[in-house]
């Protein structure tokens, strides 16, 4: 499959023994387009990002990739096309910033342009100066500027962003805006979850409220006309009904 | 969501049956003639053997039922393989404890390394390693108890040719022997009434996943309308 | 096919490198398996010399007791940033990454063979004549005995006493394994035309393990992995 131009979830429901953590979401994202998840601690927005990345089995519902539920395609060539940011930073801390994404790399089947491919992407993240120290010796800014580099290594065009802005300083937030900003142009789906509304609004197509597992409240927005105020009414709007 | 009429007709006429043959069985036992030189230890074996026997039906029924729960997901599969372990580790307990008393007056010592035994005893093992792995093992646990119990079916057979050439290698103690037509009667109501009272069991077990299945069911349902908030 | 042996070559070197920059592990391994000898020897030495039965079940016991060590050790290690969970969403196939898992166990536990067979020979007086149907055993029993620790390590998840329970899944399903090997060794120490011949029939049996392991491992690896 090439060029994955939409993915839906449909009626998902997650349950871990007695904790429902989703009880039927349906959302849907499209090529172009930045969708932002907002919600409280333990919404279950995690956990709806591990189901849309093929990592969680859905108790119920399903999840179309291009129309296609994840089943019928080959996982490897679908996988190919998904990157997800955690928490959890994903890298080997007794591995340099550079080998690890030339492992990451590798995993991913690139291979002509590898080594130009890393080193770029090492000098956009900032961390030219640390590429070659191990990983472990990282601060955790540092961290989260690796761990987006591994996540956008190979162009993924589902983009699952989990508080990507957690840890990074105030040119750290500028430049993952302007990376996420050029994703989006790149005609990849991105889903971003983040408390910060002030950073994720300018970015913001498409914005939903996940409470309890469920999706409680949602706006569109035409590009580039979305506010943190907007945000917030939307937030606390649902909270007064 | 149906309530269920419990306990069902089923369950009813396996308990029955199983309690006329627990009734029957030792008369029946008695009255079969005395094996010529182990005398009256010997009739250990009408219920040794239906305990092996059980344990390696549950056994088998755990591996297959793992299998549709790991590659289909059917969660009654998991109940039933989660049941037919317990049952296992029961009879195989059962196994284990009545062949060393009887070993001990058969070959004077309580344990021999023999094929049947040894296999047994790992088998044993094997699934209270598959409960301790479902209780302790967090979330997977229940994949992993499954892994453990198909790969678990896999191994037996193994398990058993591999015991065989390290005893052929050693003498050999042979004690089979073919059953006097006296004490089939006995012996075939004692194996008839172990795997009725398994299948109780087993009923029973299902009964009670399947309670605290829809238990499960009712509690998320009550949390999604809001009813367990204060 | 050839992307699949690149995959696995992929991960197999990442494992070592990973081992070559942090080196704890195998040295931990190594150290681990000369004081496991070291503790079997007061065991059983105590003046008379070991027979060689003792010394054939130290050799296997020991490689099972060490290599479990570092079993636990390297899928903690996967565990510690949740790199496993990366590999697991990658596009590698899952059979590339059970075996490169296996391949890096079969590697750790050559190592430990390297270190417990000298202390053998040095404090049970341990003398090979046939040292090729040693090494056969040693390798299948060693391919046996990772091919269901790298099933049972990948797919512990996040369990509160993973550690604990690896040894407890591993051990019972591998005694073929032990049994295979240590009356194997036994047979080739022996070395009468007899018992090399049980020798090789031991041999063989392990390759029917080894097959049998190796499947159930491919075929399993995935819906155990799988996260519920």
């Amino acid at each position: 499959m090439s060029g994955l131009d939409e993915v839906e979830a449909q009626g998902v429901v997650k349950d871990y023994g007695r904790q429902r953590a989703l009880c039927g979401v349906s959302l849907r994202l499209a090529a172009g387009q930045s969708t932002v998840l907002l919600g409280d601690n333990g919404a279950g927005k995690s956990t709806l990002l591990g189901i849309l990345a093929t990592l969680v089995r859905p108790t119920r519902g399903r999840v179309l990739f291009g129309g296609h539920a994840a089943e019928s395609l080959e996982p490897g060539a679908l996988r190919a096309q998904i990157g997800l940011l955690s928490h959890e930073v994903r890298c080997y801390g007794d591995l340099s910033a550079r080998e690890n994404l030339r492992f990451f790399g590798r995993l991913y089947g690139l291979r002509a342009a590898l080594e130009e491919r890393v080193a770029s992407l090492i000098e956009r993240v900032g961390l030219a100066a640390a590429a070659d120290r191990p990983v472990r010796t990282f601060s955790r800014g540092m961290l989260q500027r690796l761990a987006l580099a591994r996540t956008l290594l190979h162009r993924p065009r589902l983009l699952l962003l989990d508080e990507p802005y957690t840890g990074l300083d105030r040119d750290g937030v500028t430049l993952l805006s302007h990376l996420l900003d050029e994703e989006r142009r790149r005609g990849a789906l991105l889903l971003i979850t983040s408390h910060d509304l002030d950073v994720v609004a300018p970015l913001c197509d498409q914005a939903l409220l996940l409470r309890r597992g469920r999706i409680v409240a949602s706006a569109r927005f035409a590009p580039g006309t979305c506010t943190a105020t907007e945000l917030a009414r939307l937030c606390t709007a649902e909270a007064e009904s | 969501m149906s309530v269920r009429r419990w306990p069902t007709t089923g369950l009813l006429l396996l308990l029955g049956l199983s309690a006329a043959g627990l009734m029957t069985a030792p008369h029946l036992i008695l009255a079969a003639p005395a094996e010529s030189t182990m005398g009256f230890v010997q009739r250990i074996f009408y219920f040794h053997v239906p305990s092996a026997w059980l344990a390696m039906l549950g056994a088998f029924t755990c591996g297959g039922a793992s299998a549709l729960f790991l590659f289909r997901g059917s969660e009654r599969a998991d109940h039933i393989a989660h049941a037919a372990a317990e049952l296992t580790v029961l009879f195989g307990l059962c196994t284990i404890v009545t062949g060393p008393l009887w070993a001990r007056k058969a070959w004077g010592v309580f344990w021999q390394w023999d094929v049947r035994l040894t296999t047994t005893l790992l088998l044993w093992i094997i699934f209270v390693t598959y409960l301790f792995a479902r209780r302790y093992g967090g979330p997977g646990g229940r994949q992993l108890a499954a892994g453990l119990a198909l790969f678990g079916a896999a191994d037996v057979p193994l398990i058993y040719v591999s015991v065989s050439i390290w005893r052929t290698i050693h003498p050999k103690t042979t004690v089979v022997s073919t059953l006097d037509p006296g004490m089939r009667p006995a012996f075939w109501v004692s194996m008839l009434t172990f795997t009725v009272l398994f299948l109780a069991l087993l009923h029973l077990r299902l009964g009670l996943e399947a309670a605290r299945a829809r238990y499960e069911a009712l509690y998320l349902e009550a949390q999604d309308t809001g009813l367990l908030d204060e | 096919m050839e992307a699949f042996v690149r995959q696995v070559a992929v991960l197999l070197a990442k494992d070592v490198l990973v081992e070559l920059r942090a080196g704890e592990l195998i040295y931990a391994t190594l150290l681990f398996s000369a004081i496991v000898v070291l503790l079997f020897s007061f065991a059983f030495l105590g003046g008379s010399p070991p027979t060689i039965e003792v010394t054939a079940g130290v050799l296997w016991v020991g490689l099972a007791l060490a290599g479990m060590l570092g079993i636990s050790r390297s899928f903690e290690r996967e565990r510690e940033a949740d790199t496993l969970r990366a590999l697991l969403l990658s596009p590698v196939s899952r059979a590339a990454l059970y075996l490169a898992k296996m391949l890096g166990i079969c590697l750790l536990m050559i190592a430990v063979c390297c270190v417990v067979l000298p202390a053998l020979g040095l404090l049970f007086g341990l003398h090979i004549e046939r040292i090729g149907l040693l090494l056969g055993l040693l390798a299948l029993g060693i391919l046996g005995f990772a091919a269901v620790a790298a099933l049972f390590g990948a797919s512990l998840g996040r369990a509160r006493v993973r550690e604990l329970l690896l040894p407890l899944l591993v051990y019972p399903l591998t005694v073929p394994v032990l049994l295979a090997g240590t009356r194997g060794t036994y047979a080739v120490l022996y070395g009468t035309e007899q018992s090399l011949l049980d020798a090789a029939r031991w041999l063989r049996f392990l390759l029917v393990f080894d097959a049998t392991a190796l499947l159930c491992g491919l075929w399993l690896f995935e819906p155990m992995t799988a996260q519920e």
